[in-house]
């Protein structure tokens, strides 16, 4: 039965060297249910390494979690790559790690810690996360793609790392499957809703999450979802109003 | 050179009062491609750049650089300005495009013998 779905595909958790330190699973979880999200997304900068944590906790207090990555292209934008399955997002992973040069250094950028569903530190990731890939944001979007992932290009909006603010315009043969607007947008720009209308101008759905380094930022920015279950194939045909599968907000 | 000089001599505007304008300047280095300044900025150079968020800092703390300069009159963030505080890496910003301020700071190191 097609329902509505709160989600917020776009958090980040103590991998990533700018989020905070108390980005972890069974927190995020929390905080994801106080806010009452249906779905959340885990994506880390250019790894996945906590994804498979939260999933266990998520599962248990009933909230889908699905795993990604916020890739970083040559160009220096961010792209968000969702997977249904851990075995597609791992395979993307190990492409991006094969092409992410540089080895982090936790005084300069932070730590990148690596937890379990109990929230205790595991180990460190040792690369330089926060650094772009050498592949092009059409590689990654391609890559995406033949893996059965979706790409939605992140904080459309913002002045860094964002497809707009890095090259001007979105590139007419880049098949993104998603805009991202940051909770800012919301603030700045007026309401999503008067967003919505600007999508004509580039074609492309939109969407909004949070992109929370911190807990209190969770749900800050959602997305509704008018889909049968919580899953990236659903969220595709919500996304192209396939099957009466649409996006709400 | 001097920051302090260049500073005057180009008329930019420091940041905050807190940044140390006393360091040497023996190089530059011109990129809006953070991936590019780890890979090819020297030490003790000064970077000119667009970028105005944090992770500027943090680039030009892991590669020595001695000072950052903003273009085009934008901004940094005020997380940015905070990080460069605790880093001690000098910011200046000018009204001015990138290619007139770095040909002007070309043109200043070269007077000092700066062979590019």
């Amino acid at each position: 039965m097609l329902r509505e779905f709160k989600a917020d595909l776009h958090i980040h958790t103590s991998l990533s060297p700018c989020a905070d330190e108390e980005m972890f699973p069974k927190r995020i979880i929390e905080q994801a249910k106080m806010n009452n999200l249906d779905i959340i997304g885990i994506c880390d900068h250019n790894s996945a390494e906590n994804v498979a944590a939260t999933q266990k906790i998520g599962y248990k207090s009933n909230i889908a979690v699905i795993g990604g990555i916020e890739a970083t292209s040559q160009e220096e934008v961010h792209i968000l790559a969702l997977f249904d399955d851990l075995e597609e997002l791992f395979r993307f992973q190990e492409i991006v790690y094969d092409k992410l040069p540089g080895f982090n250094d936790e005084k300069v950028f932070g730590r990148q810690l690596i937890v379990n569903e109990n929230d205790e530190v595991t180990g460190c990731n040792c690369r330089l996360l926060i650094g772009a890939t050498s592949l092009s944001l059409q590689e990654i979007v391609e890559t995406i793609h033949l893996l059965g992932g979706l790409s939605i290009a992140s904080h459309i909006d913002r002045k860094s790392f964002s497809i707009i603010a890095q090259l001007g315009f979105i590139p007419e043969e880049l098949f993104l499957d998603a805009l991202e607007l940051s909770p800012n947008c919301q603030n700045q720009m007026g309401s999503f809703s008067d967003m919505r209308i600007n999508q004509e101008l580039y074609g492309f759905p939109l969407v909004t999450f949070s992109d929370a380094h911190f807990l209190r930022d969770i749900g800050k920015s959602l997305t509704i979802f008018f889909i049968e279950e919580a899953s990236i194939k659903e969220i595709r045909k919500a996304l192209s109003g396939k099957d009466g599968r649409k996006v709400i907000t | 050179m001097k920051l302090q000089k260049i500073v005057k001599e180009l008329e930019l505007e420091v940041m905050s009062e807190a940044f140390n304008l006393d360091v040497v300047i023996a190089d530059g280095y011109a990129s809006d491609l953070l991936s590019d300044v780890i890979a090819n900025a020297k030490k003790d150079s000064i970077w000119i750049t667009l970028q105005i968020h944090q992770n500027i800092i943090g680039v030009a703390v892991l590669k020595e650089l001695a000072g950052i300069i903003i273009v085009n009159g934008r901004k940094p963030e005020a997380e940015t300005l905070k990080k460069a505080e605790q880093e001690n890496i000098p910011v200046m910003v000018t009204e001015l495009p990138a290619f007139e301020i770095i040909g002007k700071l070309y043109g200043l190191l070269r007077s000092l013998g700066f062979s590019g």
